[in-house]
């Protein structure tokens, strides 16, 4: 290292480093540059202690605010329940039926109905609700336990076949295989259960299986097969299959029968979002 | 310059560099280690934590094998949106015996974190043989073939040992019997009882998962799904503000 030189009398001064003969300007930082670094130290010792920082041996410092992030959302559901208490303690209070003609709740029962279908419903109903093989469509007039929105909220309440809910609804259609039929009457009755709204694969066995029919499933499904909403027997006239109408489909299911559940959500849901909900499901096109 | 021309003896004597990087070094990695050793103040003390039963800790493994992680996440933050839809923020202590933990740092799928109870086991049989099925527009693979895989709990006994190992409660009892709780808590004919009494009346699901005889991967995945988030009793929790 030798002394620093100056080449120029205008020259800043070096740092006194001097490598293969090169040198380096001492320029001074920007004054503004230093002036927000300082800022940000300032800033930076301010919020350690307004705010959760320093570790200790049993927990960290709280910050003088007093923040926290779960006394935070705590605060925010809170604010936001509060806001809605009005409207929803109304409707909780209001009639049923009259919640959709209402014209302050219908509207807010729709719509926070349909935020409780998507985060509740949607995986087993679809997200357009138009539902799946097991899991009823709920958008056209085809209701297994009734369409009316009584109905359709003590379904939601209760649920179907469930373990939880004493009050869920029930009924259990026999498995016919279970040595209770032959097979050539499973297959008679299949057969004639297609004819009802198509055509069935086997013509000539039609009506040997309308005599198994009348028999075995009128008591439930009636004597057209038109079904029976009081035991959530469906409807084998109308085209409309929840697990399949093809001939394998139904035979699948006369031979083990079925057993679709659906969970309480009385037991989940406020009674105010089961209400929105069910209004919301009423008001989809298939609502009586 | 002053503090130049000091640096200077540093960097002019390799010893001393050697030893003051030595010095700078040990100070970061107190500040990251040190609060590592007090890593208990920050688990909530709260009730109903239990350590996975075996079968429940094969399904994990899968989850890991199969990197569900990698689209699911098992962290529900505490904001309001998220606790409306997955319920209450996650917990320190709801992660406590997991080895490693299945946070993940991205949702491609919903959280996962409070799946449990959530839907039926005909459900989640459905949904992991084509997930389409029940939900079209979902862009998840096909996982039907864990269904086809069976597993008899052979190495689960080492597992829990492993886990045992790092901190996980697993009593000598839970231990010894690993592979017979594995194959009772699939199977609701079998003699469960003391699996239930060994890991608690309440939090322990046995049924048969994937709805066919024996044990599959399948029943394992669900039976570790069905109990996700399931366990505290959040009567017992008290929001903490130091936490």
């Amino acid at each position: 290292m030798s002394k620093p030189s100056k080449k120029f009398d205008n020259d800043p001064n070096t740092t006194g480093h001097v490598w293969d003969g090169i040198e380096e300007f001492d320029n001074p930082m920007p004054r503004w540059w230093l002036w927000v670094f300082y800022v940000t130290i300032i800033w930076g010792i301010g919020y350690t202690i307004a705010y959760p920082a320093w570790p200790g041996i049993k927990g960290a410092t709280a910050g003088v605010l007093g923040w926290s992030t779960r006394g935070d959302v705590v605060a925010e559901i809170q604010a936001a329940e509060d806001k809605l208490a009005p409207i929803n303690a109304k409707l909780e209070a209001a009639e049923l039926t009259q919640i959709t003609t209402d014209p302050e709740l219908g509207p807010y029962a729709v719509s926070a109905g349909d935020a409780v279908f998507k985060t509740w419903c949607a995986q087993c109903h679809g997200s357009g609700a138009a539902g799946a093989v097991g899991y009823p469509n709920l958008l056209d007039n085809d209701w297994l336990w009734g369409g009316d929105i009584e109905n359709i909220y003590l379904t939601v309440r209760h649920g179907i076949r469930n373990e939880e809910d004493d009050d869920a609804r029930y009924s259990e259609m026999p498995a016919f295989g279970d040595d209770y039929l032959e097979d050539a009457q499973i297959d008679a009755v299949v057969n004639f259960v297609m004819s009802l709204s198509g055509e069935p694969k086997d013509a000539s066995v039609v009506v040997a299986g309308a005599e198994v029919f009348v028999d075995e499933c009128s008591s439930c499904h009636m004597e057209d097969g038109t079904g029976d909403r009081d035991q959530g027997a469906p409807n084998l006239a109308d085209a409309i299959w929840l697990y399949g109408g093809d001939y394998d489909s139904i035979k699948e299911t006369v031979t083990y029968s079925r057993y679709g559940v659906m969970p309480s959500w009385g037991n989940r849901l406020t009674e105010a979002q089961v209400r929105a909900v069910s209004a919301y499901v009423h008001q989809l096109g298939g609502g009586e | 310059m002053a503090i130049l021309d000091k640096h200077k003896i540093l960097e002019t004597n390799a010893t001393l560099l050697l030893v003051c990087s030595f010095l700078v070094v040990t100070i970061g990695g107190i500040v990251q280690i040190a609060p590592l050793f007090w890593l208990e103040n920050t688990i909530e003390d709260v009730e109903g934590m239990r350590p996975y039963t075996p079968l429940e800790l094969a399904g994990r493994e899968i989850y890991v094998r199969e990197g569900c992680y990698v689209c699911h996440s098992q962290m529900i933050r505490p904001m309001r949106d998220e606790v409306e839809r997955y319920g209450h923020y996650s917990l320190a202590a709801e992660s406590k015996y997991d080895h490693p933990h299945q946070w993940g740092s991205k949702r491609t799928g919903p959280d996962l974190a409070r799946v449990g109870g959530r839907y039926s086991d005909d459900w989640h049989l459905d949904h992991m043989r084509s997930p389409q099925s029940v939900v079209p527009e979902s862009i998840m693979p096909k996982y039907g073939f864990l269904e086809k895989k069976r597993i008899d709990g052979k190495y689960i006994g080492d597992l829990m040992k492993a886990n045992a190992f790092v901190g996980v409660p697993y009593t000598e009892d839970m231990l010894e019997n690993a592979q017979s709780d594995f194959m009772a808590q699939a199977d609701p004919d079998s003699d469960y009882d003391s699996l239930l009494e060994r890991y608690g009346e309440d939090g322990v699901n046995v049924r048969n998962f994937d709805g066919q005889a024996g044990v599959s991967e399948m029943d394992a995945v669900i039976a570790y799904l069905q109990m996700l988030g399931t366990l505290v009793d959040f009567s017992t929790f008290t929001p903490d503000a130091s936490r």
